[in-house]
């Protein structure tokens, strides 16, 4: 990076946040502060509903993932649209009519106190922990990457975002979230059109598109019911429409963005905007992955993306390890390139016979190539144990410093460093307004009515969140099985809180204290689930299960634990006036 | 038990997007969008493979 590029970097990225803050220095009302200007309209919420969504990982790791296994992750999203159909007409008339700040207020207005306590206590705990995550992950790819001080990087990113968010709540978030994915948009579209037009001269997107299909990169839809393939038309669909309607329907850092606005068609509308153009824009970024592949056959490739790493092993008696991999992967490239080059000719003279041998040649070389790759990743592993052997997050961030000209690359740090502030600050946002309103304002009834220390409040613990992020992301530790272990964290909570709010809507006849013993019992099950699986080894199912079996757990035992209690029991339940 | 969640009683009201008279007609959009995609990307796939 040189001057050009951080003089675009900071400007986009200081400016954006001292516009939110200053904008918004005057929000002193609690209702506008937690759910956002009353003038808000569909176009903000539908923008910062997917900023809050869109983590800086999503456009570092979502090209190395079309890079490397192609485009079928597009599938992950084939739920999306359908839950949020559920979410629009089901989950958001309902938290409007009720005027409640968070999702876990309807849970004590339906049920009692003890059930909102608990679906407020899961999300603190499964998106506390994710926070300091949010800025963890793409921070320690931005310094290995550009060689900055990962505690700087991480200080940095986390006080900007605190400011802002802390300053003008949920206004500001949902006001520099529409900037920021406007600088995102802007820098993802650059470097799409600047990578076809550094594809070779002749090849153009549809040449390039037939050899990454060639390649297997372009397989979006998957009809197959094999259950051992991770994306399927069928995991996406039915595991789509489940973790998205966790997601959007009960966490509190989605519901926050879309409870606000001027009407509840606001909102709507905003959801609608998320549901028509996920899948394309995913999609898209996909594809960016796949044609950067393309691109990579026709240029040098290294064998190992993050070449930091790599070069950081290459020492002593590995170095000549290392440069012997370097140069068989160089020269089985050039094979590659060559197979490419004559399968390409065959197919454009339309010659039948000698196409599709050349492309099995292709393929061949491409296996060749991988094998080598993998060697080079068996190399790093016996070399440091810890090193991080898992490459693709490098590969689009890669593309970014060595062949984009300056300007560009400062525009597309840019829009790393505005994914990572704009999902922060929805989770800050979202956690701070939790603790003051399910916590703090449970236990302290008295102070409720007094706006202006509901406010201050209100900012003390989005700071304190804040601070907590900064501090979990700086002594988190080794980020590859952190993130794993998070997501693990998530699943094991999503489903159980889900399946209350599932009851809380559609079965009429249960009550607060038959749900609370319900939750408490489907959590336990799903905790031995993930505690006992190595001992019961045909308990070893993936953890995306978690979902689904916690939130059967929790409406199943619901509807038991009330047949048994009976209406008498549940109607002189623990309820809590809120 | 507490109290029932309230009706959502906003579903007759007209979205306000030209073209649609009902919240219904923008659920069935908004599927008949998603079938569209899908059926896009699987000739995409075939397309290209």
């Amino acid at each position: 990076m040189n001057t050009f590029d951080w003089i675009v970097l900071l400007l986009t990225m200081i400016g954006i946040a001292a516009y939110g803050a200053w904008h918004t220095r005057h929000t002193d009302h609690l209702d506008t502060y937690l759910k956002g200007s009353r003038t808000m309209r569909w176009g903000t919420i539908g923008i910062s509903v997917m900023a809050t969504q869109a983590s800086a990982i999503t456009f570092l790791s979502i090209p190395g993932q079309g890079f490397e296994s192609g485009i079928g992750f597009v599938q992950n999203y084939f739920g999306l649209p359908l839950a949020l159909i559920i979410v629009c007409a089901v989950f958001l008339p309902i938290y409007r009519q009720l005027g409640v700040y968070t999702a876990y207020e309807f849970l004590g207005q339906r049920f009692d106190a003890k059930t909102r306590l608990l679906g407020a206590g899961l999300f603190l705990l499964q998106r506390g922990l994710a926070a300091g995550v949010t800025i963890y992950a793409p921070a320690i790819i931005l310094a290995t990457v550009l060689g900055w001080r990962l505690e700087l990087t991480i200080i940095a990113t986390g006080v900007v975002v605190i400011i802002y968010t802390v300053t003008g709540g949920s206004e500001a978030v949902s006001l520099t979230q529409k900037w920021q994915m406007g600088v995102i948009f802007g820098g993802m579209v650059t470097a799409f059109f600047i990578l076809l037009a550094r594809l070779p001269p002749g090849l153009g997107f549809g040449g390039a598109a037939h050899i990454a299909g060639a390649m297997g990169k372009l397989q979006a839809v998957d009809f197959s019911l094999n259950p051992d393939k991770r994306y399927t038309l069928w995991t996406g669909l039915f595991g789509g429409l489940f973790l998205s309607l966790s997601y959007f329907g009960t966490d509190q850092s989605q519901v926050q963005r879309y409870i606000g606005g001027a009407a509840l068609r606001e909102g709507r509308l905003g959801l609608v905007f998320n549901a028509l153009l996920k899948i394309p824009m995913q999609f898209s970024i996909l594809l960016l992955g796949a044609l950067l592949f393309v691109f990579y056959q026709f240029h040098p490739a290294p064998v190992f993306y993050n070449r930091v790493e790599w070069r950081h092993n290459a020492t002593g008696t590995n170095a000549a390890v290392f440069q012997a991999l370097d140069e068989r992967n160089a020269t089985l490239h050039l094979v590659k390139q060559e197979k490419i080059h004559t399968w390409l000719d065959a197919r454009d003279h339309g010659d039948t016979v000698a196409e599709p041998a050349a492309r099995v040649a292709m393929l061949q070389a491409e296996a060749d190539t991988e094998t080598v790759r993998k060697e080079a990743r068996a190399a790093l592993r016996a070399a440091n144990p810890l090193a991080q052997t898992k490459d693709s997050d490098y590969v689009f961030i890669g593309f970014i410093l060595d062949q984009l000209p300056h300007g560009v690359i400062g525009l597309l740090i840019a829009v790393m460093i505005a994914a990572a502030l704009g999902s922060k600050a929805g989770e800050l946002n979202a956690l701070g307004t939790t603790t003051t309103i399910d916590l703090w304002r449970h236990f302290r009834p008295l102070a409720a009515h007094d706006e202006a220390r509901n406010v201050r409040a209100a900012k003390w613990l989005t700071a304190m969140w804040g601070v907590v992020a900064i501090a979990f992301a700086l002594f988190a530790g080794f980020s590859e099985n952190l993130i794993e272990a998070i997501n693990i964290i998530g699943s094991i909570f999503y489903g159980v809180v889900l399946g209350i709010f599932l009851v809380a809507f559609f079965l009429k006849g249960v009550g607060g204290t038959a749900v609370f013993w319900a939750a408490v019992a489907a959590q336990t099950l799903i905790f031995a689930l993930f505690l006992l699986r190595h001992r019961y080894p045909g308990l070893d199912i993936s953890y995306l299960w978690y979902n689904l079996i916690g939130c059967a757990a929790c409406v199943v035992f619901s509807l038991l634990l009330q047949a048994t209690l009976g209406s008498d029991r549940t109607a002189t339940a623990t309820a809590h006036p809120l | 038990m507490k109290r029932p969640p309230p009706k959502p009683a906003t579903d007759d009201e007209s979205p306000g997007v030209p073209g649609f008279r009902t919240w219904r007609g923008i659920y069935l959009f908004v599927f008949v969008f998603f079938l569209l995609v899908v059926a896009l990307l699987t000739l995409f796939s075939r397309l290209f493979a």
